[in-house]
């Protein structure tokens, strides 16, 4: 067993110190002057620059890209958590006819990348006169979020026992009552699970806002972080400063979200 | 409705009991309603921003169209033919096909080990989770250019190479055709390690303990349990992570949009990276429709095959099959 850990503790290190380093890379070389970094691609900040971190947080370009992508993300996962687990609660609780075909046409959403049908829908969206608007990527977004957050959730509300159901029924329940009030809070650990994969996608698209938005005060981003690196290509600091800066939204989220999710995958049904 | 079950509670437990005529018809017209009411919105959304675009592509790829006015130039085939005929495109689906191989053959056996790993009851074992995961929810922009950064010639990479007596390794990263894709690849895994450790530990999660313990009483050592238990159990998951990441392998590009732009020379050209150049920059909306096309027919073939003789058995999904 004491063995068998060292191992483990020995694989653990080396994983956390592939994992950090190019994350420490950034985040201290944001500290450090460009001729510092040319110098010693690998060293430490010496002396240590402010600069770099209070110019991008002194300029509102970053906070404009900030609200922007977060907009579009609460949006988009609003819509594809919403609309998703109404649907997975009628294609996991109700018996009918054509209910498999309408879950293999959903889960089909998942074999169409995105991708695939930017071009198209970046023409559908101009026709629909949504370029240029946060709602012409959100809603895009949801769109293709629904899939996974079907696939996700008809198991799991799926799972729960079904003399859950017949007894709400029995006490008079309606079944979109026993829905809301029963198994949607059931259902939390998947709920968080899927919302969370929703945001984030969201949160990190890059080729639909790339098509759909031209003028640089709708940028997201993740458009906002490759369209400084090619604008301030000389000065590398700078970029490792404003790419530090756009990584923490995405890492505070996730070290709040982190254990509900995982965490919480099994669970709360038992009881 | 209830008065109807609850009059005979020993005998109809099931709420689907006969009824009076009335009530079942009163009843199904409800359920049609419900129906019509929680799906609608999901099925709206989905046909209108999923289906209508992809089904839409295959009308214009049969159309040489700059994007811009109507549609009148009818070519058949012809961009499918020329699709294929060009050397860059063949090499763009060849370039996703070596991502898709090495993700299987390296990303899958990391990933299992790494959440059997952080399953174990080690110090400090949240922390460890919370790192693999760290780079899967960073953008794939901000990865890009954290590592176009540190892949300079002369970079961090290459001094700290340098550093641990590993010189001899040093390569142009991102400026050698032969060795760009694989480089690309590292980037990715390091990126999208954890989502397969996520996927894997939420399945692991689902195992009960107990199982592991009766293996364990029945004399079976901590490898056999994982081996003869676990990963039997883990199958699903593991099915659900290939399929993901096979798709998500051939529509592989904003790392590679920001990173090389398809170069040097084509090197690291892929499909999707083909046709936001071909299709976007240059105009040629009929071209790159039908270039997404055939991208999206490749990743649907793959995706019923894959479906009919992988995925039948997990028809309920992997993710939180092991729930109840």
């Amino acid at each position: 067993m004491p063995r068998r850990n060292t191992v483990g503790y020995l694989a653990a290190f080396a994983v956390v110190g592939i994992t950090v380093v190019p994350l420490l890379f950034v985040v201290l070389g944001g500290f450090r002057t460009t001729a510092q970094i040319n110098r010693a691609p690998a060293g430490l900040p010496g002396p240590w620059v402010w600069d770099n971190y209070a110019e991008v947080l002194g300029s509102a370009q970053f906070w404009r890209l900030l609200g922007n992508s977060a907009l579009i993300a609460v949006i988009a996962t609003t819509l594809a958590v919403g609309f998703g687990s109404m649907a997975a609660f009628a294609l996991s609780r109700y018996v009918f006819r054509g209910r498999e075909a309408f879950y293999t046409l959903f889960t089909l959403g998942l074999l169409f990348p995105l991708g695939v049908a930017t071009l198209p829908l970046y023409l559908w969206l101009r026709q629909l006169g949504l370029l240029e608007n946060p709602l012409g990527v959100a809603i895009p977004e949801a769109a293709f979020s629904l899939p996974i957050t079907i696939v996700i959730l008809r198991p799991f509300m799926n799972a729960i026992p079904v003399e859950l159901e017949d007894a709400a029924l029995l006490d008079g329940a309606a079944r979109l009552g026993f829905f809301w009030r029963i198994l949607l809070p059931l259902s939390r650990p998947a709920l968080a699970t899927v919302s969370i994969l929703a945001f984030v996608s969201s949160w990190n698209f890059f080729l639909l806002p790339l098509l759909v938005f031209n003028d640089s005060t709708n940028f997201t981003l993740p458009l906002g972080v490759a369209m400084f690196q090619s604008e301030h290509s000389q000065d590398t600091a700078k970029i490792l400063a404003f790419t530090a800066l756009s990584m923490i939204p995405a890492l505070t989220f996730f070290v709040l979200a982190e254990r509900r999710m995982v965490g919480g995958l099994t669970g709360s049904v038992k009881g | 409705m209830s008065t109807a079950t609850s009059a005979r509670p020993m005998t109809a437990p099931s709420s689907h009991a006969p009824r009076a005529g009335g009530t079942r018809r009163r009843s199904r017209t409800r359920t049609r309603l419900e129906l019509t009411l929680l799906l609608a919105p999901a099925l709206l959304l989905f046909a209108g921003f999923v289906l209508v675009p992809i089904g839409v592509a295959g009308f214009y790829s049969l159309y040489a169209w700059n994007g811009f006015g109507p549609l009148t130039d009818f070519v058949g085939l012809d961009n499918y033919v020329d699709a294929f005929s060009g050397e860059v495109f063949r090499g763009a689906i060849g370039h996703n096909l070596i991502i898709a191989g090495l993700s299987i053959v390296v990303q899958l056996p990391l990933s299992i080990s790494l959440a059997l790993l952080l399953n174990r009851k080690l110090r400090g074992r949240t922390f460890l989770r919370m790192v693999v995961f760290a780079p899967y929810v960073l953008s794939e922009a901000v990865t890009a250019v954290i590592w176009l950064l540190m892949l300079q010639p002369g970079g961090f990479v290459d001094q700290v190479l340098r550093g641990a007596g590993l010189g001899w390794l040093v390569r142009q990263w991102l400026a050698d055709p032969k060795i760009v894709l694989y480089t690309l690849f590292v980037v990715i895994t390091w990126k999208y390690i954890g989502f397969g450790v996520i996927l894997l530990l939420a399945g692991l999660q689902g195992i009960p303990a107990e199982l592991r313990e009766a293996a364990a009483l029945d004399g079976a050592t901590s490898w056999q349990a994982t081996r003869h238990v676990v990963l039997p159990l883990l199958g699903p998951t593991i099915r659900v992570w290939i399929f993901l990441s096979v798709i998500g392998s051939l529509q592989l590009f904003d790392l590679v949009w920001i990173m090389t732009l398809g170069g040097p020379a084509n090197a690291s050209t892929t499909m999707a990276t083909y046709l936001i150049d071909h299709g976007f920059k240059r105009y040629e909306f009929g071209f790159g429709s039908a270039v997404a096309v055939i991208l999206f027919i490749i990743c649907f073939t793959f995706a019923l095959l894959y479906q009919r003789f992988a995925l039948r058995r997990d028809t309920d999904g992997a993710l939180t099959r092991a729930v109840s």
